[in-house]
């Protein structure tokens, strides 16, 4: 740990944890709302410093490379946005009286702590102190999804806390798995679980050992990630909890778990003999896919709909991965950067619908965007994007997955085509009578912060018209090395 | 290995799974608990055993915890809850007893097949601890889905959890076992006993999961 005196990558983890334990002691809400925004915009300059920075070499429990970077700076930036959001959407929240003020305290310095988990989930190059990580990221949203203490609240947290539970453990078995196939080549102690030893000498560990592990390193992050037969927490846990929680889970919970599914994977195909990781995520996430995008239709529930979205989106992304290969990797990775970006903009333009109609019921809000133009043209543009239509950057992603399995396995696009035609056609369906037609509701004026959600979309939107060339270049890159 | 040493630990593992079979046909909250207890000062010895075989100090940590925390702290505070509660009638299982037992068979029967199979040049005690703190693993997931009470839920998961407890124990020198466990009883404590169940309580006036099915956003 000598490398790591003060940089960036100290500064990722110390800055939340610094700006929880503060949070946690400041009784004035409006300051503990700024504190937070700019605690967040702290943790997002460090990240971006770790492009010009150099980088630590890999220790016994942090380590940064090409793919991590991705993850953090997304990270941190769709915090930082959410962070904004969350200070506009929770001042209401106060107002109306769902929250109070030491509920507020809480919850912003839960928020930190749950930054602090997931960075250093991303950082972390023992499979142990990962999982640690993404245990704490899970337990703080637990309870910040519970924080509302309705009936529909606590049964959506305590199913969270249950199937999240879970997973975590099943998780836990296959990283003592790993320790137990990597013990006879490694050796005892903790360079046994840390990844970039793992990764030098996985051909010789056990093969069977190493695929048994896998299977409940998928299942058990699988669980976090929201794939189909797992994902039973997901809907409720984004229903229920206050809508910067959405954001986060949906944009951000599940990538962490997505990328510790992707480390072990690589740990995988360095074995040979092991079984191919490939087909497991590819039959997973088709699965997830088809089964949420049938879901879609049934939703009456505006933020339930767009929960269902993610489990088909993350359904996609995992099967891009599963896949392989650089252009199906290029096309998983930034399909799900454009879903972050996306996904959580929605949720802030949703966050703020349901504050002003006073409902999330999809019946009961019409005509947005003659009613709050900002709002309704906001929704309008996100679930275009989301729905994959052009020219939008998911069109794009959406558009080179398809491709590359129809160049390589004709027959597995079929399902995958059928599978996002039928999410269009829900999401448009829903969006019409939400967006268009006679305004219906509460007419009360937004006092919204406009900007995190617009720069989101403008980011999705000149992602679809062009991408520019390092960006591509680096993310080319990354799918190489996801192999 | 030293034959004795190794078949205190294959006894000690092996009663673990046999309580966990135990679990599985109480009716009774405050018996199940018990049960839990005396899961939870099994796992104690298992591991102090295991601390003592592998000359790994640490592990003590871990045994105290176990012992100290999951067999003495969490259940007398679950015993005071339930009377609290006044909920120490029978617990509502979702499936009967019987399959239960069939199924719990059949997932043992899994975990031995699977574990020992792929394991056949691990180190005989190690590959044993695994397949037996699979079961427990699996028992435990068991008792969770087959009850409808959350005190009960919670009790499959601690013993779910004390399964992980012997894996990592088991596997030699696997570090941060003691962080892992400490890790696991801050959750236990804080989580669910702390937070959900007097909010729980505090809303619903039962714990009985049931009652938080009754209403879903979506529901007409």
């Amino acid at each position: 740990m000598s490398g790591f005196s003060f940089d960036a990558v100290t500064a990722i983890l110390f800055i939340p944890a610094g700006a929880a334990a503060i949070l946690a002691a400041m009784p004035n809400y409006k300051m503990t709302a700024l504190v937070n925004v700019i605690a967040s915009l702290f943790t997002l300059l460090a990240a971006l410093s770790l492009f010009v920075t150099d980088r630590p070499a890999p220790g016994q429990y942090l380590l940064v490379d090409d793919l991590n970077i991705v993850f953090i700076v997304l990270n941190t930036f769709v915090g930082f946005t959410t962070s904004v959001f969350s200070a506009s959407y929770i001042a209401h929240e106060l107002e109306t009286g769902r929250l109070t003020a030491p509920n507020l305290r809480f919850y912003h310095a839960m928020y930190q702590i749950m930054m602090f988990g997931m960075n250093l989930a991303f950082v972390s190059n023992n499979i142990g102190l990962m999982w640690v990580a993404v245990e704490l990221a899970t337990l703080t949203t637990v309870l910040m999804v519970g924080i509302y203490r309705t009936h529909e609240a606590l049964e959506a947290a305590w199913k969270y806390f249950i199937l999240g539970s879970v997973g975590i453990a099943l998780a836990l078995f296959g990283t003592i798995l790993v320790y137990m196939a990597a013990q006879p080549i490694v050796g005892e102690g903790t360079n046994a679980m840390v990844w970039s030893v793992l990764i030098e000498k996985a051909a010789r560990f056990d093969p069977a050992l190493l695929s048994v592990a896998f299977i409940f390193l998928l299942l058990g992050y699988g669980t976090k990630v929201g794939l189909a037969p797992l994902h039973a927490w997901l809907p409720d846990a984004h229903a229920e909890g206050p809508t910067p929680i959405s954001a986060v889970l949906s944009g951000l919970l599940l990538n962490v778990a997505l990328y510790a599914v992707l480390r072990f994977k690589l740990l995988l195909a360095a074995s040979p003999q092991a079984i191919g990781p490939g087909p497991l995520m590819v039959t997973m996430g088709l699965t997830s896919l088809i089964f949420a995008a049938f879901m879609l239709y049934r939703r009456r529930d505006i933020k339930r709909l767009f929960a269902y979205s993610s489990i088909e989106h993350m359904g996609i992304i995992v099967f891009a991965f599963g896949m392989g290969g650089p252009l199906a990797n290029f096309a998983g990775l930034l399909h799900m950067v454009m879903h972050s970006l996306t996904k959580s903009a929605i949720f802030f333009a949703v966050g703020h619908i349901a504050q002003v109609k006073g409902t999330q019921k999809i019946s009961e809000i019409r005509g947005l965007t003659e009613s709050h133009p900002g709002l309704g043209w906001a929704l309008v543009i996100g679930v275009v994007a989301i729905a994959g239509l052009p020219p939008l950057g998911i069109f794009m992603s959406e558009f080179l997955v398809v491709s590359s399995t129809f160049a390589r396995h004709p027959w597995l696009a079929i399902p995958l085509v059928f599978g996002l035609l039928i999410a269009i056609g829900a999401l448009l369906l829903r969006l019409t009578g939400v967006a268009f037609g006679e305004p219906r509701g509460g007419m009360a004026p937004v006092e919204a912060s406009y900007v995190p959600m617009y720069s989101h979309l403008a980011l999705v939107f000149a992602a679809g018209i062009y991408l520019p060339a390092p960006l591509v270049a680096w993310f080319q890159h990354v799918a190489g090395i996801l192999g | 290995m030293n034959g004795l040493t190794f078949d205190i630990a294959h006894v000690l593992a092996g009663s673990l799974v046999l309580i966990s079979f135990m679990m599985l046909y109480q009716d009774r909250l405050f018996a199940l608990i018990n049960v839990f207890a005396l899961h939870a000062v099994v796992l104690a010895l298992s591991v102090a055993w295991q601390a003592y075989i592998q000359d790994a100090h640490h592990l003590y940590i871990t045994a105290a915890i176990a012992l100290v925390f999951k067999a003495i702290v969490i259940p007398v505070g679950l015993h005071r809850i339930i009377q609290r509660l006044g909920i120490h009638r029978d617990i509502e299982t979702a499936v009967g007893i019987g399959p239960t037992m069939l199924a719990g068979i059949g997932l043992v029967t899994l975990s031995m097949v699977l574990m020992l199979r792929v394991t056949p040049e691990a180190d005989p005690l190690a590959r044993e601890d695994l397949a037996f703190a699979l079961s427990i693993i699996l028992l435990g997931l068991l008792v969770m889905v087959t009850r409808r009470n959350a005190v009960s839920q919670v009790v499959g998961f601690m013993s779910l959890e004390n399964g992980l407890v012997l894996a990592a124990t088991g596997a030699k020198g696997m570090p941060l076992v003691v962080e892992i466990s400490v890790a696991f009883s801050i959750l236990i404590a804080f989580i669910v006993i702390g937070v959900f169940l007097f909010r729980i309580r505090e809303r619903f006036d039962s714990v009985d999961i049931g009652a938080l099915d009754d209403y879903r956003g979506e529901r007409r």
